[in-house]
């Protein structure tokens, strides 16, 4: 194939409307009649609901209705599990707890919805907030999560014996036999912290009931419509053909607008139904803050067995999870967690835990980095301390365990999010590695800048680790292709778009298949009426699932585009060739018929279609994976910090990267480093934090600090280092890139400030460091 | 995230304001930049039931020098403004210093330097220069006026002496003397974040290079900014040494400052940095008057 876009860094299509603010959201829609909803969310993190009386709020002028748990009668019910648990890991045991829309008789996090107010303003339906009488009983809340496991514990469900969500062991070989042959063991209990995905646009939805035409119009800022069309479908016993999901443009994802059965999807198309009015709900900060699924937490016990020459015999890990209030996105994160620790190093022997914990907190599902950003944080920092204990330095140390190009594909023996057993598939761990270190210049640093920073009393460290990103996952994804009698290309796909240039990267395919002028391709994405297939965008799937049944989509279409030429040419199909935008005769190039032309040709008005021949050039195909692929890489950083403030600065950043094929790099490197700044963030500013009674202290961005410009490496270099072996499961040999950015920071920032005050005890135990905490850590140490 | 009902009046006069906020008395409450405000507001953690919006009162918008050689500032002009005054770089280096650190760029263009100093917070580093620097405060109300000096401005966290039907309207700074070197140096998490502690010092030197006079201010270190007694004491009359400055911030530390823990800071890791930044900021402010400000 004439490869003039694929594989190159052309400017994303989609930006000149974007950045010009000349693109819609869901704010931007406006329905004729519509009224606007808001949520009156709980104070109390756990509590008995003993009365919630409405009656004054419906007397005040502009309020239309009001609505707690029981007006909704018998459409209330707990909604479905999104993602059920794995069912091959024999042993585990899970209790499905899934989200309720809106409370009813308990509070279980503070934020919940009590009740929903309908009016002609979102002004009013606040002011309504201060008439509603709340009545309640409050319990003490559950946010420990190690305490919350012990049998002695208050309930969040009261109908479970203890609020274990879920226990999951997974063992490769046999760690207690390993370790007694091993020189050293060391044990650490480590804290991951709990950040928030942040998205710039809050979640926003409209339902749109139409009572003349029995059909429901949903706008929704998801990552997932063809899941919400599903639910809405179930829940208001309707046909699917009867409810049609726009998703317009998106202000980011990052993974919990893949999340339904929250109090807007439900409820609101039941009262649009009701009111025969459309309904708008726009998520303020406060509310994405409580409600809005968030992420990481976890409490990791691990346990690294070594000889004395550094090799790894045995890795145990036995974790808390915070899963929040419910668990109706399954097990995804934990999974993921469990299948990313041993996703790097030489591991014979392996030991996880996973202790999925019920708390009186927001529910937790997959925010970019999803598990991975854990399993990676607590076998590289084990790999620290290993380093330290044996004297071997930590670089040496990773060289000798990790894995060989030679030694991939390989089976790791647990069982991922995908349901199935984890294949690192392909990449050179190691050669990553050691890139890193030779474009850091690792040498230099160690010879030359460090001791020559400390004569001149400053502090500088480094860090450089290694991780893999688990990308691409099943079921599948598909699109469709359509030439018009214009000559212009149509693709539709189910897969929803959140700013990650799907417009571009999808259109780069087509236009070097078909060999048409890339503007002439038009990709469109989240719109259950074009296109409804698909299960949505996550785990940095679509450039690989979706890239590929474009591919092979594109190829049905050019095999339609040569049969019709050629008949209607009476020239053999292999005597035929693209030119841009036509087809040509080879060596005669002033024989040619427009793609237009032949899109008429194909699509007669009388005459025959052929049997067994499918009118128009068009085609639709799917591609799904055996099993998900696994991108690697290996980051370095050089942090400096003033020993006096304790505030560090982020020097240099190297990250190396293999995400197989690249469509663009231009947009994988934006990829990357939208990542890092996540990764960053995660490290050394976001962070959620509940206090004892289950309130969430930091629901705002002054509590909450994102990530700035002016906190990003003074110096960041990307290095693209796709191994040779590339993946051979795609089509394509495109894996995914979506959340490697966030995954290594954490880990490879925090060796580095171990490594600036090496000359102390200095010992990071937790994902999340303000200057104030490095303080006093190194009070400690 | 939306405020409750409220009255809006916009005048386009000073005495026009000053008109409404008698009549509304407790009721009003001044929109300057808004930028503290319509945040409070929007989270309904401020309900006023009127505002009186200065924003249509161009002529409360000024940078004038006044005849001994100070300025007077008028109350909505914007910090952007002050921090690109010509007359400002001139005569107090210290305010264009500080104020890059106030919030981000379009945040100065909107806020303004009364408003600043009328909100008061704890936090913000308009109200403790205001504090350091003494400034005279002219307050009005209908048919009235009022100084007060800048040291008895601020009574509490987001209090003032200022009347619900009163208005600060302008700020007098007055001229510093020869060999007069200023500095503020802070710890935030982020650049144009809030600090977890925050130092700045006016030193003023005479011809043999002894403390004439010391000034400073600790910010975010207690309810309000706090106006340093130990810089005076210690170093006015004498030399200052590396050993006096040390001194004055084992002082200020040990009795004068109140931090808090926070999210963000421990109140050990406040007085930690606090000591350093005392140091920092008086070493500064001496080496500046030795150059000559």
């Amino acid at each position: 194939m004439t490869e003039k876009y694929f594989g190159k860094p052309i400017k994303r299509l989609e930006d000149k409307f974007m950045l010009t603010g000349n693109v819609k959201y869901v704010d931007d829609i406006e329905v004729p009649g519509q009224l606007h909803a808001a949520f009156l969310r709980s104070d109390y993190a756990h509590a008995r609901i003993l009365k919630i009386d409405a009656s004054e709020a419906l007397k005040r002028p502009g309020v239309v209705a009001v609505y707690t748990a029981d007006d909704f009668g018998d459409f209330w019910k707990p909604g479905p599990l999104q993602v059920p648990p794995p069912t091959a890991i024999p042993g585990s045991q899970f209790n499905a707890r899934t989200l309720v829309p809106i409370a009813k008789d308990k509070i279980r996090y503070s934020g919940e919805v009590l009740a929903v107010v309908i009016a002609e303003s979102r002004y009013i339906a606040e002011d309504a907030f201060d008439d509603i009488i709340v009545d309640v009983d409050p319990l003490p809340a559950v946010v420990d999560l190690e305490k919350g496991w012990e049998n002695t514990s208050v309930l969040v469900h009261d109908d479970l014996p203890s609020n274990m969500a879920a226990l999951v062991k997974q063992e490769v070989g046999n760690y207690e036999e390993a370790k007694k042959n091993a020189d050293v063991v060391i044990s650490k209990r480590m804290l991951i912290e709990h950040v928030a995905a942040a998205a710039m646009e809050n979640r926003g939805f409209i339902a749109s009931w139409d009572e003349r035409n029995q059909e429901m119009t949903i706008w929704a800022g998801t990552q997932s419509p063809l899941t919400i069309r599903g639910s809405v479908s179930r829940a208001l016993g309707l046909a699917e053909s009867q409810i049609h999901v726009i998703t317009p443009y998106i202000g980011g994802g990052f993974g919990p607008k893949v999340m339904t059965s929250l109090a807007d999807d439900v409820l609101l198309p039941w009262i649009s139904k009701q009111l025969k009015r459309p309904i708008k709900w726009i998520e303020d900060r406060r509310e994405n803050f409580l409600a809005t699924t968030s992420e990481r937490d976890q409490v990791h016990h691990c346990e690294i067995a070594l000889k004395k020459d550094g090799t790894i015999l045995g890795f145990k890990d036995v974790f808390y999870h915070n899963t929040g209030a419910y668990d109706s996105y399954g097990m995804t994160v934990p999974l993921n967690t469990q299948t990313h620790t041993i996703s790097n190093y030489r591991i014979p022997n392996f030991y996880s835990e996973i202790r999925m914990v019920f708390t009186n907190q927001m529910v937790v599902t997959p925010v970019r980095g999803a598990g991975r950003s854990e399993g990676i944080f607590a076998m590289e920092r084990m790999v620290d301390f290993a380093a330290k204990e044996l004297g071997i330095s930590p670089i040496e140390l990773r060289k000798k365990n990790l894995l060989r190009v030679d030694e991939l594909p390989l089976n790791t023996g647990v069982i991922g999010q995908d349901f199935v057993v984890n294949i690192l598939d392909s990449g050179d761990y190691l050669g990553n590695y050691e890139k890193c270190l030779e474009v850091i210049d690792y040498e230099k640093f160690r010879k030359e800048i460090q001791p020559k920073a400390r004569k001149e009393g400053k502090r500088v460290g480094i860090g450089v680790v290694a991780f893999t990103e688990g990308t691409a996952v099943g079921p599948y994804e598909g699109c469709r292709i359509t030439v018009s009698t214009s000559g212009k290309v149509t693709m539709t796909s189910g897969y929803s778009t959140q700013g990650q240039a799907h417009q571009t990267v999808f259109a780069q395919i087509i236009a070097d298949q078909l060999n048409v002028k890339i503007e002439d391709v038009r990709v469109i994405t989240g719109d259950t009426n074009q296109f409804a297939w698909g299960a949505g965008t996550f785990a940095s799937r679509g450039a690989a699932l979706v890239g590929a049944a474009t591919y092979l989509a594109a190829q049905k279409v050019r095999a339609k585009i040569f049969s019709t030429a050629s008949k209607k040419l009476e020239v053999p199909e292999d005597e035929l060739e693209l030119c841009e935008g036509s087809v040509c005769v080879k060596g005669q190039p002033e024989t040619t018929i427009p793609l237009g032309t032949l899109a008429a040709l194909a699509n007669p008005m009388r005459g025959v279609v052929e049997p067994g021949v499918e009118p128009g050039l068009e085609a639709t195909a799917y591609y799904g994976p055996p099993h998900g692929s696994t991108g690697c890489g290996a980051m370095g950083v050089i942090v400096s910090i003033d020993e006096e403030t304790c505030k560090p600065v982020i020097e240099r950043m190297v990250m190396v990267d293999d995400c197989g094929t690249m469509i663009n790099p231009l947009i994988v490197d934006g990829q990357l480093q939208g990542g890092i700044s996540m990764g960053i963030g995660n490290t050394l500013y976001e962070r959620l934090v509940y206090d004892e009674n289950g309130q969430l202290v930091t629901a705002s961005f002054m509590d909450y600090l994102m990530p700035l410009a002016t906190d990003m490496p003074k110096k960041l270099d990307i290095v693209h280092n796709h191994a040779e072996s590339s993946l051979k499961v795609n089509p394509l040999g495109i894996k995914g890139v979506g959340e490697a950015g966030a995954i290594p920071p954490g880990p490879a920032i925090v060796q580095a400030l171990e490594d600036a005050f090496q000359d102390t005890k200095l010992e990071i135990l937790e994902s999340n460091l303000s200057p104030s905490q490095i303080y006093e850590y190194l009070k400690k140490a | 995230m939306k405020p409750v009902n409220f009255d809006y009046y916009a005048p386009s006069s000073v005495d026009e304001a000053l008109d409404t906020l008698a009549e509304l008395g407790y009721d009003g409450k001044v929109l300057a930049g808004g930028q503290s405000l319509i945040a409070a507001m929007n989270f309904r953690m401020a309900r006023p039931s009127a505002l009186v919006d200065l924003n249509n009162v161009p002529e409360l918008s000024y940078v004038k020098p006044t005849e001994d050689g100070g300025l007077a500032i008028g109350t909505m002009t914007r910090v952007f403004d002050v921090e690109h005054s010509a007359e400002v770089i001139k005569r107090f280096p210290l305010l264009i210093e500080v104020s890059k650190y106030i919030a981000h760029p379009q945040i100065r263009r909107r806020g303004t330097f009364g408003g600043a100093i009328a909100h008061a917070d704890p936090a913000g580093q308009l109200p403790s220069i205001s504090v350091l620097m003494n400034m005279q405060a002219l307050i009005k109300s209908k048919g009235e006026e009022r100084w007060v000096d800048g040291q008895d401005l601020i009574i509490g966290p987001f209090m003032t002496v200022i009347e619900p039907h009163e208005m600060l309207a302008e700020l007098v700074l007055k001229p510093w003397p020869a060999r007069t070197g200023s500095n503020y140096v802070q710890v935030s998490r982020q650049s144009g974040g809030y600090a977890q502690s925050a130092v700045a010092s006016i030193v003023t030197l005479d011809e043999n290079e002894r403390c004439k006079d010391a000034r400073m201010v600790l910010m975010s270190v207690g309810e309000v900014p706090i106006l340093s007694q130990k810089a005076g004491e210690i170093l006015v009359g004498n030399a200052p040494t590396r050993e006096a400055i040390e001194e004055v911030a084992e002082l200020a530390v040990t009795t004068e400052i109140d931090p808090a823990t926070d999210l963000h800071a421990t109140a050990d890791y406040r007085r930690s940095i606090t000591r350093v930044l005392v140091v920092r900021s008086l070493t500064e402010a001496v080496e500046r008057a030795k150059r000559g400000g």
